[in-house]
């Protein structure tokens, strides 16, 4: 979906970026973690050209970036960054509906989008449609801020520390929400983070980035599992490293046939909160139930251990 | 709630509409400052017509400071302007400094006498206000809401008329209000080249040393000056009402 082939930015002598390249599937999240100052920022206003490169090119679905005007490019592309950015000028509803605008799509349209979205973000378009952005609370502002990137139904959303600002278990929903809006549209993200579980929480892919330089770009379990640099095991933290891998497998995915005496867990659970229940309720095997409450199979302390190990 | 400021306003406005359309009624209120059976009320012209070309001269004068001001603040605020600042703030700053009088004085030989130099001089005198509040409400539009606009596929010219302009509008208004009020009482000048204004009042009433004439001139312009800060005010803050931009 993009492809990112060895792009650099140099302002005056530094590179900010070096010779980055990467592949993003469509439909998947990627996060880029690290440090602040490492380029980032820089790498990810690569692809809709806010930085312009000083080498090498950006192709979404086989077509360089630069073959358009910038803010024609920009339309396709949903943008969300820290802090929102919300105009205070105009209401929830205007706010959200500028890139259609901008699209020039019919005003029914428009609305019934406006509508939709501030549904599924849960803002009740008859109480929120019209208030202003300091009318909200942060929580509800970042809502808006990633219901606008969405309105014109990019294929590409770019998202900037878009939690940044927010409190923890707030920070929390809302990368549930992401996650949800994810499946649902099936955009290809790409998201800026200095939070390393954030990355591990939402990443399909992650990209950990020191000083303009991607050192390793895979799955999470991989980042863990074969890191590429030292710094990538500095960053993931090595003291927790079995929990985070167990906490990237869920129970559904781990649950070996048969059933067992004893509690059950949810199948969408992670292993490291399935091993965490156990040890609170001293068991040592749970059944794994999905949705409906239909046995998956059951899971022992020593399967989940195993999952949690250095290959 | 229409306290006491309300009243206080709609009294003034009440005088000052009854005073220009009826000013005989009034001559009791002033025949004390009169000396030698002197004529109480201003006589050698109607007032309201002086009041109405005073102000509207004012507005014009205020109409062109405020395009040549905004349009100076947007140039010098683009990046390909920004070489131009030093200089557009050293011109705007003269236009300022320059004493008014001088500047009638140097445009009657050129352009006559008249309104033309007097809208000339407070042309010049109103673009300082315009001028730096435009370039503070620009200059201080929040980084993230423009790199918001940019990123969402904005041109320069949409996120310049959809984000920047209003976001610094209750900045230039204000600035245009201060150009406004201050030239109400710098268009007085204007009598002395022969422009029609309440100036012609206060210099009648000097010439012929009635203080009648003196207070009726500075009495409606300090009124027309105070009326229409408010009236600007009031605009403003039914503009801004529902979205709390500053
Ligand atoms: N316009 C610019 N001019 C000069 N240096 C810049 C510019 N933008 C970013 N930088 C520098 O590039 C480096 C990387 O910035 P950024 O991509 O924002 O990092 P991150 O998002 O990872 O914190 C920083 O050291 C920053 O100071
Ligand atoms: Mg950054």
């Amino acid at each position: 979906m993009i492809r990112i082939e060895n792009i650099t930015k140099r302002y005056g002598d530094s590179a900010v970026v070096d010779g980055v390249s990467m592949n993003i599937e469509r439909n998947s999240i990627t996060v880029i973690v690290g440090t602040s100052g490492s380029g980032k920022s820089t790498l990810l206003r690569m692809i809709n050209r806010l930085v312009e490169p000083s080498q090498g090119r950006v192709l979404i679905d086989e077509k360089d970036t630069a073959s358009e005007p910038a803010h024609l490019l920009r339309r396709r592309i949903g943008y969300a960054i820290q802090g929102h950015g919300l105009f205070p000028h105009r209401s929830i509803a205007q706010n959200i509906a500028t890139v259609p605008r901008l699209l020039e799509w019919p005003e029914a349209r428009i609305d019934a989008r406006v509508t939709e979205l501030l549904e599924i973000f849960q803002l009740d378009p008859g109480v929120f449609a019209h208030k202003f952005p300091h009318q909200l609370s942060g929580g509800q502002q970042q809502r808006v801020g990633v219901a606008r990137a969405l309105a014109a139904e990019p294929a590409v959303l770019l998202m900037d520390e878009p939690f940044g600002a927010l409190d923890p278990v707030i920070r929390a929903k809302a990368q549930d929400d992401l996650l949800d809006i994810q499946r649902r549209f099936g955009t290809t993200i790409v998201l800026v983070t200095h939070d390393i579980d954030e990355a591990f929480r939402l990443g399909d892919q992650v990209a950990v980035m020191s000083h303009g330089k991607v050192l390793q770009c895979d799955r999470p379990a991989a980042l863990l599992t074969q890191p590429a640099d030292p710094l990538v095991t500095l960053m993931t933290g090595s003291a927790d490293r079995a929990l985070r891998l167990l906490s990237l497998t869920s129970a559904g995915e781990a649950a070996i046939p048969g059933a067992t005496a004893g509690i059950s867990v949810a199948a969408s659970a992670s292993l490291r909160d399935v091993l965490s229940d156990l040890v609170w309720r001293g068991a040592d095997a749970a059944n794994v139930l999905d949705t409906e409450g239909r046995p998956r199979g059951h899971l022992t302390v020593a399967a989940i251990l195993s999952h949690g190990r250095s290959r | 709630m229409p306290g006491i400021a309300v009243i206080l306003r709609l009294t003034a406005l009440g005088l000052l509409t009854a005073f220009l359309l009826t000013p005989q009624s009034f001559a009791p209120v002033f025949a004390p400052f009169t000396q030698y059976g002197a004529p109480p009320i201003y006589d050698q012209g109607n007032l309201l017509s002086l009041a109405l070309s005073h102000l509207g001269t004012v507005c014009l004068a205020a109409a062109a400071s405020t395009l040549v001001a905004v349009s100076l603040g947007i140039l010098v605020t683009r990046g390909s302007g920004a070489e131009f600042l030093p200089l557009s703030r050293s011109l705007v700053n003269l236009g300022q400094t320059f004493p008014p009088v001088a500047i009638l004085a140097l445009a009657v030989p050129l352009v006559g006498f008249g309104e033309k130099p007097t809208l000339i001089a407070l042309f010049a005198y109103g673009l300082l206000p315009i001028f730096e509040n435009t370039l503070i409400g620009l200059q201080t539009c929040p980084p993230a809401l423009l790199e918001a606009a940019s990123g969402m596929g904005m041109s320069a010219r949409q996120r310049l008329m959809s984000v920047e302009l209003p976001l610094a509008m209750p900045l230039i208004l204000e600035g245009v209000r201060l150009s406004l009020v201050i030239n109400v009482g710098t268009a007085t000048i204007g009598s002395t080249v022969a422009a029609k204004g309440l100036g012609e009042v206060i210099i009648a009433g000097l010439l012929s040393n009635n203080t009648a004439f003196i207070l009726q001139g500075g009495l409606v312009t300090g009124l027309m000056a105070i009326l229409l800060y408010d009236a600007m005010s009031a605009i403003e803050r039914r503009m801004f009402k529902a979205a709390r931009i500053d």
